[in-house]
């Protein structure tokens, strides 16, 4: 098996020459997604945030592959005409070529504004996988909260203060959501787990319609880390069971990675300056609620995939 | 050229022209009074009467923004609405026309909410005047079928590549039967002709392409001017295609239609639906003696200025009729752009404002007649100093809701 380092030596329909910030791990996945789609022919479309800022400065594009950028709230309604396009030309005889059709959002583009777009769109069962890019906030904009933002996370819109312990609510289950659409395929990936990402994006696009994967996409600027800890950290997402892989198949839940040892919450949350302000005396209190509910979550996820805890 | 004479409403009109165009992809989501339209066409679709491929969106805003993609992806794309839809599409239109894609939509004109209303004023069309569309606005029933048609030829002209409304009075015409001469399908198929895009299209695999970047102040003042130069060109493509449209059908279409304006003294400039009734309070008054014309715009997106300066600047005092307000506390839109085109005329002619016709207020021929008598007054005097007026409110009734 070719580690990540020489898999990204390939050419894909992503290059490497666009401006988002040192450490990003959005850009990251969106190779992995193209390495996993490899020479397939596809046209992506992509919601306003940072990838797609960061990525198309007019004159220059770092998309190799035909690219569609519309609005924040409407990537999967922009690309449910393109793929409408293609099939209203395929049935006239004048194009033959398989085409994939994949939009990425951040989360929101997706979890919110862009959450009625992407519902009709799966509903209405277009052949296309969408993406969303959860970095767990509007970082474009200067880090907001979104409703992907983990419990407690201080961002400028939920900031941690006197009287204010950073975000009051728990993240929408957006991948739930997508699943309950009846989709024949519905995933959550990391990208520190890159053959299981590239995996479900190959399953995603084999699948009769519509396809949803949610990647968990790490922001060095929004949650103020330390660049080097790169996949690092969405490894411990992924280890603590804050963000669990699991696939929704046909209906059917199935759990990718069960961690040999479910680590505390708090390994996360610690490397992170959007979570500083719980590492007080008083801020003991929130941790355990944090860890509390991760449980919870996770025994819930345990249930459906029929997995035993 | 075989024609045939049936009656329709103007929404019956509107769905046979999208039959006929025969598009690739429509989208579509319902709006009193643009429903029947939709209606319409998903039955032509479920019948195999069409090649379209349909989207039944979630909204006018997944509506646009699906129609954007289709266009973007190389095909004849189209949706319509009315009010609140194109209200709620109001971003992706914006886009829609930067991107100089040729969509074609009708929208049936209704009454923006609030008070929520479901009848014909024209604040939806006019809140879109600057988003970058062509806008022709229809008259009758005929003139909506043969707006629609030429639409396309407009839209998808080489020198023009932008979108176009057609707009058409809510319930006065498009639930209003009238008869209209129909061209056969294969006659709207040669005028349109097939569809050829112009710009790179994400489905050319061959030469990929980035739709929508972001362009800063380096590039787009340039990228917005190649976008107000289209609007320029479109002028004499309108002027073209509907000399072409002539020859087809007999039928004349042009800029502007003035009617008994050559020697007026006094004169009213309205669209659509309203101007029919104002012909026939010219030809009463023109019986009387009175030397009255009207003006109407059939295109108001791009700004015919220099036609319109030309055929009024000679009339004595002129009201323009505004089925929408600007709440700018100076009148309404058709009001302050055709009193900007005539601020160069040689004498410049008193030019005051009526907002009418709010929410389907009716503006019968009494109204008109009022509007006439104080022309005559104005065009006596020279002046006014009630430049902006309410036709047909009960002043004594204002209320709050
Ligand atoms: C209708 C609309 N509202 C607000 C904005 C401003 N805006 C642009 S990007 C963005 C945040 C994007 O957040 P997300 O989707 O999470 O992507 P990220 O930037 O985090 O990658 C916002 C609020 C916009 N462009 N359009
Ligand atoms: S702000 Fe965050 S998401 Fe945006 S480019 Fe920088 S690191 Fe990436
Ligand atoms: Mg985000």
């Amino acid at each position: 098996m070719p580690n990540l380092k020489e898999l990204m030596q390939h050419e894909s329909f992503f290059s490497p020459g666009h401006r988002m910030c040192a450490g990003c791990v959005a850009p990251l996945v969106v190779r992995q997604v193209a390495l996993a789609v490899g020479d397939t022919p596809v046209v992506v479309a992509n919601a306003t945030g940072c990838l797609e800022v960061a990525s198309t400065i007019f004159p220059y594009t770092a998309w190799r592959c035909s690219f569609i950028h519309n609005a924040f709230a409407n990537a999967a309604a922009t690309l449910s005409g393109v793929e409408t396009a293609y099939r209203a030309l395929k049935k006239q005889g004048k194009i033959n070529k398989e085409i994939k059709f994949i939009a990425f959002g951040g989360d929101g583009g997706t979890y919110d504004i862009g959450l009625q777009s992407l519902s009709g769109a799966m509903e209405r069962g277009h052949n296309m996988l969408y993406i969303c890019y959860d970095n767990g906030a509007y970082m474009n904009t200067g880090i907001q909260r979104s409703s992907a933002t983990p419990l407690f996370a201080d961002t400028t819109t939920s900031p941690a203060g006197q009287v204010s312990s950073g975000k009051s609510q728990w993240r929408k289950d957006l991948t739930a959501i997508m699943a309950a659409h009846n989709i024949p395929y519905a995933a959550q990936v990391a990208p520190s787990h890159f053959m299981d990402l590239m995996t479900k994006v190959q399953k995603a696009l084999s699948v009769d319609g519509p396809s949803f994967i949610n990647a968990m996409a790490h922001c060095p600027r929004g949650w103020r880390y330390d660049t080097r800890e790169g996949v690092e950290l969405t490894r411990l997402s992924v280890e603590t069971c804050y963000w669990p892989l699991y696939e929704v198949d046909h209906g059917k839940w199935k759990l990718s990675y069960k961690p040999k040892e479910k680590k505390p919450i708090e390994t996360w949350i610690r490397k992170q300056g959007r979570f500083r302000h719980l590492f007080t005396d008083k801020g003991q209190t929130e941790i355990k609620w944090l860890q509390q509910r991760v449980d919870e979550e996770w025994s819930k996820l345990l249930e459906r995939c029929k997995e035993v805890g | 050229m075989l024609q045939e004479r049936i009656a329709l409403t103007g929404n019956e009109a509107m769905a046979l022209a999208m039959k006929q165009i025969n598009p690739d992809v429509v989208a579509a989501y319902p709006i009193t009074p643009q429903t029947e339209i939709v209606q319409l066409f998903s039955s032509y679709v479920a019948n195999g009467m069409v090649k379209t491929e349909f989207i039944t969106v979630e909204s006018e805003h997944s509506a646009m923004s699906a129609v954007v993609g289709a266009a973007a992806s190389g095909v004849r794309a189209m949706t319509a609405t009315s009010s609140q839809g194109l209200a709620y599409m109001f971003e992706v239109l914006y886009i829609a026309a930067s991107n100089q894609l040729p969509i074609v939509m009708p929208v049936v004109n209704r009454a923006l909410s609030g008070p929520i209303n479901i009848h014909g004023d024209h604040s939806d069309t006019m809140g879109a005047r600057d988003a970058g569309w062509i806008q022709l606005y229809s008259e009758n029933t005929q003139e909506a079928y043969d707006n629609l048609i030429q639409a396309i030829r407009i839209a998808e002209h080489s020198d023009v590549q932008l979108p176009v409304m057609v707009c058409m009075d809510g319930f006065i015409i498009s639930h209003a039967l009238e008869n209209l001469e129909i061209l056969a399908d294969e006659d709207v198929q040669q005028f349109i002709g097939e569809f050829i895009p112009h710009r790179p299209t994400l489905l050319n695999l061959d030469s990929p392409v980035t739709v929508g970047p972001l362009a800063l102040y380096d590039y787009y003042m340039e990228i917005k001017r190649a976008q107000a130069e289209a609007m320029m060109r479109a002028k004499p493509v309108i002027r073209q295609v509907g000399q072409e449209y002539k020859a087809l059908t007999g039928r004349c279409y042009d800029l502007l239609e003035p009617y008994k304006l050559d020697d007026a003294d006094i004169a009213i400039v309205v669209l659509s639906s309203t101007a029919g009734t104002t012909r026939v309070v010219v030809d009463e008054l023109r019986q009387e003696g009175v030397k009255a014309g009207v003006l109407k715009p059939r295109v108001f997106r791009p700004f015919p200025y220099e036609e319109i300066r030309e055929v009024l600047a000679p009339v004595k005092a002129i009201a323009i009729l505004d089925r929408a307000d600007s709440y700018a506390g100076f009148g309404g839109p058709l009001f302050k752009e055709i009193r900007a085109a005539l601020y160069d005329a040689p004498a410049r002619p008193p030019v005051v404002n009526y907002i009418y016709g709010l929410g389907g207020r009716d503006a019968n021929l009494n109204d008109i007649r009022a509007v006439y008598r104080d022309l005559d007054k104005i065009a006596a005097t020279g002046w006014t100093d009630q430049l902006v007026r309410y036709l047909g409110v009960r002043e004594e009734a204002i209320v709050h809701a």
